[in-house]
């Protein structure tokens, strides 16, 4: 454990070789450095947490150095591997291992390979460095690391301005959220006086009683900085537009971790989530109203990337709504099981774009059954992951877990249950429609070049862990298996659950299997069927949350420096100047040099001054 | 002594750059080099000193005294905290990134230019240790004059309508400074029967409320003229446009921050009352500057006239930071003068290496030019990213001390500069996609870095990661200062 600094160490250093050396190693040197930094770091990651399971130890932290100083207020470069940090480490250094090992032969062509790669490095170190800060600055450093790194990386190929455009949308829209979580940081350190994770959530629980406005004040601005990380409403609109980048950047940071961020954020900060209910109630209505519309959306989608850019959106929605409910470690079991599938998705489609010379649109596709068996396959063990097709894949696991506790625990209401098997319902819809779309049907464009080894390696490896990973914890209908969450039990609280039987639970998943062989079959019935034009556009343009932000936001902003460029200030002070000039030439005017307009003047002011004192006395 | 040779060394060393003009046209540009890396090398040296045990009051390192007019209680005296410690090391080490900056790009009447450029670096070194403030004064004025010949001899298009402005501004507000000097020497004279300008007996001054208020006044008229501050900040962006590379970085980096050298040493220890009166309207006065300055940088199409405005956004924190009383804010400030020193002075640097190449300023006519300029590009993004406050850069931790502090006196013009962080997003991603991105507009054939420019960004992106991640040296340093003396004796 005492190597734990290496994990996020060794991306930044390969980062920085990268970056430093680019021209000198070549590109052999590029892939040793780009994917053995991350493979090391995975290896690390694995021993250290092994040894971490065999100490028995709740919490392992490591002081690096100190940051800053000021007064009584302290910051240290610490990290704490912990469950909950291991359990992110793990995801985030394997699957980025299996999209760098992929993009070595998705990005091979690129003359930017290089620094494709030290960005990508970067990204894993800062997202690295979010999980496993002991201190809420620290993970700011991350937080906005990972941001920085999406910008680079949605803007890679920096040519097109729409990527730039794309590029630019996230940092900002992010931004935001990153601004209200400074603001909880701030409010934090007045109240508290640290940023120390445990010494934060300590505090917390003496100083507050559950509902204090500063402590709700709190939560709702960390769920500010949540949202915005995690694209749930109302600051979700970037992560479509962020498709724009290398689909290997999509699965890596747009679905399996970055986009997590914001559910790591709120699991860490529990015990503040649990002291405000309104916040936590925000939380999960913000999730079960994300994944509905995020799953409408992906439904009337025609890019293959922006259906599972909108599939994140509501996924993460999932993850949400268990957070509100206090459904903790269904969360960290959705978000587990989702990076695998997730990525899978993405990097099995990055292969179909890939083979059909960089053709995105489903509509151009299909029939490629035959053309990509093994992507077939595979696409196919992601898809019934995505649809939580039951027993045979792990987002059934994951996802009935939500459904069920939706309803039952302490913040579950029916209604949200009754969302989540809605979006199920509509998942299923869209991952086959999908599906169908792609492989099945007419081939429409040919294929190019069948992806290499490099890049099915990893896609089989996914697809096994996208199977496996379910069985980390079983329901109560079939032998109640609870690794993940006894594992994640010392970091957060064990889910409270209001009615719970077994029979009310298999009936629920009855009710969500029907559900979901329902909309396969009505997809497959109905897949060319005319839609309303106007209501797909609507859907297709994410409920018109973009053109209202432009009319709110944007428009003005760019009309008032459009207006105000030559600084309205700056006239009061030539405004001045031209006063000054004008005075001048009327006092110059009169020095004319005609005697006669003299004496008047003197004359007239006698007059005046005399007139003056005469009247002053006469009062 | 040592003090002395920081003010003699710049002002000996301009005499002989214009002299040795004569010999070589090159010479005074060695010349000018040689002393800024004597000064550093020095200011560096009593950095890495062993710290002198804390005193109790403000524990000044050095202390030089003379008298020199004693009938009117005027002396030679100067001294050395933290505060003016790291203000000097800055000076010296932005002082030799100008003349680099200047290398190749002055070829007309290169004695008198270093001649200008060191006498404005004395100035400016004057001015951070002078204790005495008749002598600051002087100092003051010394900064502007050779400043406004920087700009008006050797700047672009509009130079003397800009130099001109740059006077005005600053003569304006410096005669009202010298009003509230010579007020306060009287009250001062007349309450306690000795009438002197020492800064460290003015402190004690016994003050009558409206009386302080309006000496107070005074003062900020000349130091939020040169912050700038909002609404008088119109000088700065015609200065910065037209002067020369290296008179922009002196102005962005060092001359600003005489501004704010000046609210922290002299406004708050010597007008506590009256500062914690008007302590709202100035922080707001910040925000607002913080908003409105980043409002115009995105509005700009002028590379330099961006970054200036940007400076009017960056120098808002300073103000709300300096008036929110409490320790963080005023670490804050500290790590904020010399992290947008470094980043601002960095980013007038580019700009003058592109249009070196470019022969032009405009970012419309820019654009696509990572291609051709990865290095560059690379470098430009580091400055960037600290221009709009990214963790792990130097400004980071200025902003993050000053708004956390800031919190704690006012949240709601907190929340409001907090914004500034959102519109500073904006306008530096916006440099990045104009310059670097997008599509190019014709085939550059474009040489990146040479040798000179790589020796002179490097230095600057080292120092500004290194203020990232270790700023505990700096702090601890500015810990031992004047104010920070002042604000445990008002916690107390």
């Amino acid at each position: 454990m005492e190597w734990m600094y290496l994990v996020p160490a060794l991306p930044f250093l390969g980062a920085l070789i990268l970056i430093l050396f680019s021209g000198k190693i070549g590109k052999p040197g590029v892939i040793a450095v780009g994917c053995g930094s991350i493979g090391l770091a995975a290896l690390v990651t694995i021993v250290a947490g092994w040894q971490f399971m065999q100490s028995g130890v709740p919490a392992f932290s490591q002081h690096l150095w100190e940051w800053l100083r000021v007064g009584d207020f302290s910051i240290g470069v610490n990290l704490r591997l912990d469950a909950l940090s291991l359990s992110f480490a793990f995801v985030i250094t394997f699957v980025g291992w299996l999209i760098h090992i992929y993009s070595t032969g998705y990005m091979s062509d690129d003359p930017d390979f290089a620094r494709f790669f030290a960005c990508m490095n970067l990204f894993v170190g800062s997202m690295l460095m979010l999980v496993l800060a002991d201190n809420l600055l620290l993970m700011y450093l991350g937080w906005e690391g990972v941001g920085l790194c999406s910008y680079l990386l949605i803007g890679f190929w920096y040519k097109a301005p729409e990527n730039g455009a794309a590029a630019r949308k996230a940092f900002i829209v992010t931004r935001v959220g990153d601004t209200a979580m400074a603001i909880a940081l701030f409010l934090l350190v007045q109240h508290t006086g640290s940023l120390q994770l445990s010494v934060v959530l300590e505090r917390a629980q003496s100083l507050w009683a559950a509902g204090d406005p500063t402590v709700v004040w709190i939560a709702f601005l960390l769920l500010g900085g949540a949202v915005g990380k995690s694209a749930q409403l109302p600051l979700q609109t970037w992560l479509p537009d962020a498709m724009a980048g290398p689909t290997p950047v999509s699965a890596l940071i747009h679905a399996a971790t970055m986009v997590t961020a914001g559910v790591y954020l709120i699991a860490r900060t529990n015990v503040i989530f649990s002291l405000a209910p309104a916040a936590q109630t925000a939380v999960a209505i913000t999730g079960a109203v994300t994944l509905l519309l995020a799953g409408f959306s992906a439904w009337v989608q025609t890019d293959i990337k922006r259906v599972l850019a909108y599939s994140t959106i509501s996924q993460i929605g999932y993850m949400f709504l268990a957070l509100g409910v206090g459904a903790w470690s269904a969360a960290i079991f959705h978000f587990i099981t989702h990076a695998f599938f997730k990525a899978l998705l993405f990097l099995g489609a990055g292969a179909v774009i890939h083979a059909l010379h960089h053709e995105q649109d489903m509509f151009k596709m299909g029939g490629l059954r035959k053309s990509l068996p093994g992507v077939f396959l595979v696409f196919l063990i992601g898809s019934l992951s995505l649809a939580a097709i039951p027993f045979i894949s792990s987002g059934w696991y994951s996802k009935d877990q939500i459904i069920w506790l939706a309803g039952t625990a302490a913040g579950g209401r029916p209604v949200y249950a009754f969302a989540a098997v809605l979006g199920a319902f509509i998942t299923a819809a869209y991952t086959t429609r999908m599906m169908l779309l792609v492989f099945f049907g007419k081939e429409q464009t040919h294929v190019h070049h069948k992806p290499g080894p490099e890049m099915m390696v990893p896609l089989y490896v996914l697809a096994v862990c996208s199977t496996l990973a379910g069985f980390l914890e079983l329901p109560h209908t079939l032998g109640h298996f609870t690794w993940l969450s006894d594992f994640l039990q010392p970091v957060l609280p064990e889910v409270v659950t209001q009615h719970a039987s077994v029979a009310a639970e298999w009936g629920l998943q009855t009710i969500t299997a029907g559900l979901a062989a329902l909309a396969i079959y009505i997809t497959w019935r109905l897949l060319n069927a005319p839609f309303p034009k106007e209501a797909g556009a609507f859907l297709k343009s994410g409920w018109g949350f973009d053109a209202a932000y432009d009319v709110l936001f944007v428009q003005p902003f760019v009309r008032i420096a459009r207006l105000n460029r030559k600084d309205i200030i700056d006239n009061v002070y030539t405004g001045l100047a031209a006063i000054t000039r004008g005075l001048h030439r009327m006092m110059s005017a009169t020095q004319s040099g005609i005697i006669r307009w003299y004496v008047l003047g003197v004359v007239m002011g006698a007059v005046l001054i005399l007139s003056v004192i005469i009247w002053r006395h006469s009062m | 002594m040592i003090l002395l040779a920081f003010i003699l060394f710049p002002l000996a060393g301009a005499f002989l750059a214009w002299a040795s003009a004569a010999v070589n046209a090159t010479l005074p540009r060695w010349i000018a080099l040689l002393v800024m890396l004597a000064g550093l090398v020095l200011a560096v040296g009593i950095w890495v000193q062993p710290e002198p045990a804390s005193l109790a009051g403000a524990d000044w390192r050095y202390v030089y005294h003379q008298p020199w007019m004693p009938r009117f209680g005027v002396s030679l005296s100067l001294a050395i905290d933290g505060l003016s410690l790291l203000m000097i090391v800055l000076t010296f080490f932005l002082g030799a990134m100008a003349v680099l900056v200047s290398w190749n790009e002055i070829r007309d009447r290169t004695g008198f230019y270093y001649f200008n450029l060191l006498f404005v670096l004395g100035g400016i070194a004057g001015v951070f240790l002078v204790m005495d403030l008749f002598l600051f004064y002087f100092f003051w004025e010394v900064m502007l004059i050779p400043m406004y010949f920087l700009i008006g001899i050797w700047g672009h298009g509009r130079r003397l309508y800009a130099s001109l402005k740059f006077f005005l501004f600053t003569q304006a507000g410096g005669l009202l400074m010298l009003l509230s000097i010579l007020g306060l020497y009287f009250v001062h004279g007349a309450s306690t029967g000795n009438y002197t300008f020492s800064y460290a007996e003015l402190l004690q001054t016994p003050m009558e409320q409206g009386i302080g208020r309006w000496l107070m006044l005074g003062f900020m008229a000349a130091f939020l003229v040169k912050l700038p501050a909002f609404p008088f900040h119109t000088w700065l962006p015609d200065a910065h446009t037209e002067a020369p590379t290296a008179g922009s970085v002196i102005l962005a980096g060092l001359l600003l921050k005489t501004g704010a050298y000046g609210i922290l040493r002299f406004v708050l220890p010597l007008f506590p009352e009256a500062c914690h009166a008007f302590a709202q309207v100035f922080m707001l006065l910040g925000a607002i500057g913080i908003l409105y300055g980043g409002q115009l940088a995105y509005a700009q199409t002028d590379f330099k006239r961006l970054v200036a405005y940007t400076s009017v956004s960056h120098m808002g924190f300073v103000l709300v930071g300096a008036f929110a009383f409490n320790e963080l804010a005023y670490q804050g400030v500290v790590m904020q003068m010399i992290t947008h020193g470094i980043s601002t002075g960095a980013l007038f640097m580019i700009a003058g290496v592109l249009y070196e190449r470019l022969h032009t300023r405009e970012l419309e006519k820019m654009g696509g030019l990572w291609a051709a300029l990865p290095g560059l590009g690379a470098i430009t993004m580091v400055f960037v990213m600290a221009s709009l406050g990214l963790p792990g850069l130097g400004n980071f931790i200025a902003e993050f001390l000053i708004l956390a502090g800031s919190w704690q006196a006012s949240p709601w013009i907190t929340v409001l500069a907090a914004t500034g962080l959102v519109v500073a997003t904006v306008y530096s991603l916006r440099i990045m996609q104009k310059v670097f991105f997008g599509i190019s507009l014709r085939e550059f054939r474009l040489k990146d870095m040479t040798v000179r420019e790589a020796v002179m960004l490097l230095p600057l992106v080292i120092a500004i990661i290194w203020l990232g991640l270790f700023p505990q040296r700096v702090i601890d340093t500015a810990s031992k200062a004047a104010p920070v003396v002042a604000f445990q004796y008002k916690d107390n």
